[in-house]
């Protein structure tokens, strides 16, 4: 990525006025974002009821998207169709495109699997594997995907100290994942979301089995990690959405309600319904 | 009625409430009746339990005191000179046994991921009742199914084939009669199938959703999703399962009887006619003449009692052990 972009830049060579306005134009684009994602009048389904109502949605690169809305809103959905986990609910179906890179992930011929090793996803619930030990859990999306890492003590420790885990664990690898608190397990599913190096990384409500200064560490945490990776919040919090966050989608019953800057959203929010919402009125 | 009502719940509540209950000293006549009564069919199903116990061992006493452990080692039994060993039968039980645990248990598991993790949702309730309904399915009707089709079928396709490919194996010697071991274990093998495919997948659909997922989310196949999410915690589970069905396999009687040849002899070969603890007690009761011969089959099914009951125990405890581990937490 990096490499790419160090070229793109260096490519206009400044001379011609034609030059000047594009590599201006070029300086534009480096600081609005990139687009990562793009939902497409985007639909889910469980059974007959219909979750989500045409969600036309982007997600900016190397950026904290937040998604937020009462309960039902259809926002743990909608993120779970960003890397096609909605599919594996029994009865569960989506229609619409999500382009991931201006390719739909939900073309025929996509392998799913493919999808979510780019696109790794943080779980409400901790959810360590607790046969495997600190150290196996981290490694387990590489080994799942058949990398077997020259150093994987490497992999390990940097993927902990990404995760904000290390110093604690360091000198208990080898112990069961399930061994760690609510707090520390979440960092662990972070670590081995980290491990397999996605460009984006999902998360579903991850703090809201954690005590707030569990909390507070992970907050941090998605801070450290936006310079690396494109991540979506999913949160019943507003102060949360506030704090981690650069752009907040609001959802309403199935429905994208208002989208915008962080700041924007929260200070100045278009919609009556974002506002009831955000200032408690209902919810 | 307001007020009552409160009380009663006041005291429900509070922890002696429920001891008085429980001794049903404080509680209404009608309660006590109730109480009395369906402890006393709680408590005669134990005595029951026990009392078996105790009249098999007096049953069997003077073969164990003729024979002593010797009885456990001895290959003999031959009622006309009142010799008895139970060595043959114990030979035939295991290896017939664990003969249908090999075949059994790799199909079993099989048809449990499948029904647990594969199927599509609709196929998922009928194809696990129809495996249960196996279970249902009266074992001498296996029996007649294992004389008039799968004897046969052994003997004139499946013995020869094996004989010619591996016939060099003491295992595949001798000529290909149908009856016999294999055929017992087979038939046992398609006995037990139903009990540990439909525990095991009992076992695998309490395995917390939000494993599968973790393993999904890393881009884990279904194929990987089982291996690493479901099997290791559906391990112990499993085990049990296994033998839950090797209990059924040591003790199946009739369709076992009816296939496995009935002869006194242990065989290297699995063509060869054997006898199991249970075929040899249904075969010969009957004819029992002497209290000795009576006593040596009763030492027989006493022993089967034991291992039954102990693997039946071992096997709850591990099935239990993986509900309780896993209570049924779903992942939101």
């Amino acid at each position: 990525m990096m490499a790419v972009e160090a070229s793109r830049e260096a490519a206009p060579t400044p001379g011609s006025a034609g030059d000047t306005a594009r590599s201006a134009e070029a300086r534009a684009a480096a600081t609005a974002p990139a687009v990562k994602m793009q939902t497409e009048a985007l639909r889910a389904w469980f059974g007959a009821h219909e979750v989500l109502k045409a969600v036309s949605l982007s997600i900016p690169e190397r950026r904290v998207t937040a998604v937020i809305g009462p309960s039902g809103c259809g926002k743990s959905t909608f993120i779970r169709c960003l890397n096609r986990m909605h599919e594996v609910v029994p009865g569960a179906r989506s229609a619409g495109a999500v382009l991931l890179d201006g390719v739909d992930i939900f073309e025929r011929g996509v392998d799913p699997v493919l999808v979510r090793r780019r696109v790794g996803m943080v779980f409400q619930r901790a959810n360590p594997f607790p046969a495997m030990s600190i150290a196996d859990n981290v490694l387990a999306g590489l080994r799942l995907n058949g990398v077997r890492p020259r150093h994987p003590e490497e992999v390990v420790e940097r993927a902990l100290a990404q995760a904000a885990l290390w110093d604690e664990v360091k000198d208990i690898l080898s112990r069961s994942g399930a061994s760690l608190s609510g707090g520390q397990q979440q960092r662990l599913c972070i670590a081995r979301t980290l491990a397999l190096e996605p460009e984006v990384v999902l998360m579903d409500e991850p703090c809201s089995a954690l005590d707030p200064i569990a909390t507070a560490r992970i907050e941090e945490l998605i801070h450290e990690l936006k310079d690396r990776y494109t991540i979506v919040i999913v949160t019943h919090n507003m102060q949360q959405a506030a704090r981690v966050s650069d752009f907040t989608a609001f959802f309403y019953i199935g429905e994208l309600v208002e989208h915008g800057e962080t700041d924007a959203l929260f200070t100045r929010p278009q919609k009556a319904r974002t506002e009831d919402y955000i200032t408690g009125r209902f919810g | 009625m307001q007020r009552p009502n409160a009380l009663d719940l006041r005291r429900a509540l509070t922890p002696s409430a429920s001891f008085w209950a429980w001794t049903g000293t404080e509680a209404n006549l009608g309660d006590r009746l109730f109480h009395g009564a369906a402890a006393l069919c709680a408590f005669g199903v134990v005595a029951a339990l026990a009392g078996m116990g105790v009249e098999m061992i007096r049953a069997s006493l003077s073969s164990i005191e003729r024979f002593g452990l010797g009885f456990v080692t001895e290959v003999t039994w031959d009622p006309v000179r009142e010799l008895f060993g139970a060595a043959p039968f114990i030979f035939g039980t295991i290896v017939s046994s664990l003969l249908a645990l090999a075949i059994a248990v790799p199909v079993a598991v099989g048809v449990a991921i499948f029904l647990a993790e594969l199927a599509p949702a609709w196929l998922r309730t009928p194809a696990s009742f129809v495996v249960e309904l196996l279970a249902a399915i009266p074992s001498v009707v296996y029996g007649l199914w294992g004389v008039f089709v799968l004897a046969p079928w052994l003997r004139d396709t499946v013995q020869p084939a094996l004989a010619a490919a591996l016939g060099f194996l003491p295992f595949f010697g001798g000529p290909a009669r149908g009856f016999g071991m294999l055929a017992g274990g087979l038939i046992l093998a398609i006995m037990i199938l139903p009990t540990i495919a439909s525990v095991s997948r009992d076992v695998m659909v309490a395995v917390p959703t939000s494993y599968r997922e973790a393993a999904l989310a890393l881009g884990a196949t279904r194929f990987e999703t089982v291996q690493v999410a479901v099997l290791p915690h559906a391990k112990a589970g499993i085990v049990g399962a296994v033998i839950l069905g090797l209990g059924r396999a040591l003790g199946e009687t009739m369709a076992v009887t009816m296939v496995i040849g009935n002869r006194a002899e242990i065989s290297a070969s699995l063509f060869a006619p054997a006898a199991t603890l249970a075929s040899v007690i249904a075969n010969e009761y009957a004819e029992a003449t002497s209290d000795l011969y009576l006593a040596a089959l009763s030492e027989l099914g006493l022993m089967l009692f034991a291992v039954t009951l102990i693997l039946n125990i071992g096997a709850r405890l591990l099935v239990g052990k993986v509900g309780r581990a896993a209570p049924g937490v779903r992942g939101g």
